[in-house]
């Protein structure tokens, strides 16, 4: 259990909206390896940020998770995150130090009237002992790390005066100054163009290797996560599909989402000729989920067991998969 | 022949200039012209105020009974009043009494407003439809009306006034703080300092406050004058500061008679004027304020 950080078994998050149950985690489990990087995939609204604002607990009031653990395996020992109160000091104290989050939009994620060195400062004198003048060295050191030209002065410079991969980068250099060993990326490139997207990549990767960070990238970009992923999870309608490494899921599809998933993505020079193929239908209404396995209504594969609930397989070390037409057999 | 290349000049390396957001809006403040007179008319009456003692030989309660009503001259250069008073005196004394109450009723009112907005606005659920509730109660009962029950349970008086000022009017900056905090707590700034563990009450007053420091600035400024009038109205009923500290609005009641207004200009037009005066003052800062500290304008 050694090389595992985090594991995530059965979660269930339900929000409870005017009677009506929102199912959007719907039984996720999930493991990210020490030192290594966990692509979670899915179109918009599978659940991939309520997954991740599960873990690090930060659920809207309307949310509650009804059921699964997520165990975060710290070097002093396992901790059950589900059982520490939401806002306790044990559960802050873990938020920032042990787990960092990265969110999607760097233009909004700081806070645009204290200057970047007070608000990375800040994190680290809440969660370390560290005298103010060795935290700002750190902060200095941490931001030309990360690519700040002069980051002697650019630190006492507010947010409105950083370019948006500039604060992205301030983001993960907050995200990673008190040395987290978890990181989770909520769609980090998202909101940047494609030049500072690759940047922003390379500088994960980089922070990765030279501190050991395992890392949770939640994205729907299948590029970026063939580019840093060691390991993927897909998910669907608050269910994981299919999961494994990344040469199994990407490289050995097994269920027709994944499948589906991978046709739809443009691939630069596919021709003109050749069309992409997006997936039929749209996403069930999650008020109205379609009986038995969620991606039934869509899919190219049905019969009529699919409306009974599919069991997971294991097809081959560790390739999970959650779908009646692997049993025994591939997909041809 | 070849062509000379030449080595490109090192520019000198530029100190980048300092963007300091005082420093800007103070820019942009001093082009507004009336504002800029808002502040020199403030300036000059707050500098009156405090330097009083060297600005007159009287002192503010001495009567002088044989010089009763005297007009202006050169030895009162007001007059003097129904006890021979100096009112050129009474009115630079009395400047004191009414910018301070102005500012602690503004600002006393403001901080009431400011913490329960705070609380109120990112807390939200009951707590804060149980504060709306309150401060609508507050609103809608007559403000003059609620003063003067106050008053007649404390009893007159300058701190009392203050007092009652600040918990009759601080529902303007409560609204005005929460609505603010409303929109600021869906920030993603906030949802990542929270995701760093930074505790709750340090989100609302350190982080997500100062975003509002614009709106309250104005707010405070603007209501100013408004406490100004009210101490001057209840000081003209005999209701506000006692009568033997000498105020704006306690000059003016002095011409509650007819025979006084018609005979003896001299004791309400001067402290009229200076609460227009002031009033003004105040208001076209608190203009130019908004206008440079509003990011929608």
């Amino acid at each position: 259990m050694n090389d595992i950080i985090l594991t995530v078994d059965g979660l269930k998050t339900y929000f409870y909206i005017d009677k009506h149950v929102i199912k959007s985690v719907n039984g996720v489990s999930l493991k990210v390896r020490r030192g290594k990087t966990l692509g979670l995939v899915g179109e918009s609204g599978c659940g991939k940020t309520v997954t991740s604002l599960s873990i690090m607990q930060l659920l809207p009031k309307l949310a509650k998770i009804s059921d699964g653990s997520i165990i975060y395996h710290s070097l002093k020992g396992d901790i059950e995150l589900r059982n520490l109160p939401r806002n306790g000091k044990k559960m802050r104290s873990i938020r920032g130090k042990e787990i960092a989050m990265i969110f999607q939009d760097p233009m909004t994620s700081l806070n645009p009237v204290y200057t970047i060195g007070y608000q990375m400062m800040e994190n680290l004198l809440y969660h370390e002992n560290i005298r103010k003048g060795d935290a700002r060295k750190k902060v200095i050191k941490l931001l030309g790390e990360l690519g700040i030209p002069k980051p002697e002065s650019r630190i006492d410079d507010y947010p409105h005066q950083f370019s948006g991969g500039m604060r992205q980068r301030v983001m993960i250099a907050m995200a990673m100054i008190c040395n987290p060993s978890l990181l989770i990326a909520d769609e980090p490139t998202t909101a940047l163009d494609v030049t500072i997207q690759a940047q922003i990549i390379e500088i994960m990767k980089q922070v990765q290797k030279e501190h050991g960070t395992s890392i949770m990238l939640i994205t729907h970009n299948m590029g970026l996560i063939a580019d840093m992923a060691d390991d993927v999870a897909v998910m669907y309608m608050g269910k994981i599909v299919e999961s494994g490494t990344i040469q199994d899921v990407l490289g050995n599809p097994q269920h027709p989402y994944t499948r589906a998933l991978l046709k739809s993505v443009p691939v630069l020079g596919i021709g003109k000729r050749r069309r992409l193929e997006p997936i039929r239908g749209s996403t069930p209404d999650p008020l109205n989920m379609p009986e038995g396995c969620e991606f039934s209504t869509r899919c190219d594969y049905v019969t009529n067991q699919c409306l009974t609930e599919p069991p997971v397989l294991d097809i081959g070390s560790g390739h999970l998969v959650k779908c009646w037409q692997c049993k025994g057999r591939c997909l041809t | 022949m070849k062509p000379v290349i030449t080595k490109p000049q090192l520019t000198k390396h530029v100190k980048p200039v300092k963007s300091n957001l005082m420093k800007r809006n103070w820019q942009k403040l001093k082009r507004n012209k009336l504002s800029m007179v808002g502040l020199a008319i403030v300036i000059i009456i707050i500098l009156g105020a405090i330097f009083a003692p060297m600005l007159t030989s009287y002192k503010p309660d001495e009567i002088d009974l044989g010089n009763r009503l005297a007009p202006p001259s050169s030895n009162h250069l007001l007059g003097t009043d129904k006890l021979g008073r100096d009112v050129y005196t009474r009115l630079l004394y009395g400047s004191r009494i009414s910018i301070i109450v102005g500012i602690s009723g503004a600002v006393g009112g403001g901080l009431i407003g400011i913490i329960l907005g705070c609380l109120g606005g990112y807390i939200g659920g009951r707590f804060d439809r149980i504060l709306l509730r309150i401060s609508e109660v507050f609103m809608t009962f007559p403000s003059l009306i609620l003063v003067l029950i106050l008053i007649v349970f404390l009893g007159q008086g300058l701190f009392n006034l203050i007092f009652i000022f600040s918990i009759t009017g601080w529902m303007g900056m409560y609204r005005i703080v929460r609505s603010r905090f409303l929109s600021l707590r869906e920030e993603s700034f906030v949802e990542a300092l929270r995701a760093f563990g930074i505790s709750k009450l340090s989100i609302i007053f350190r982080h997500i406050l100062p975003n509002t420091t614009g709106p309250i600035i104005v707010s405070i400024t603007l209501s100013m004058p408004g406490y100004i009038l009210s101490e001057a109205g209840l000081s003209f009923l005999g209701l506000g500061v006692p009568p033997n500290i000498s105020t704006w609005g306690n000059i003016i009641n002095a011409a509650q008679q007819i025979d006084i207004i018609m005979n003896n200009w001299w004791l309400w037009v001067p402290p009229g004027f200076m609460i227009s005066l002031y009033v003004l003052g105040v208001n076209f800062l608190g203009d130019g304020l908004r206008d440079v500290l509003d990011p929608n304008q």
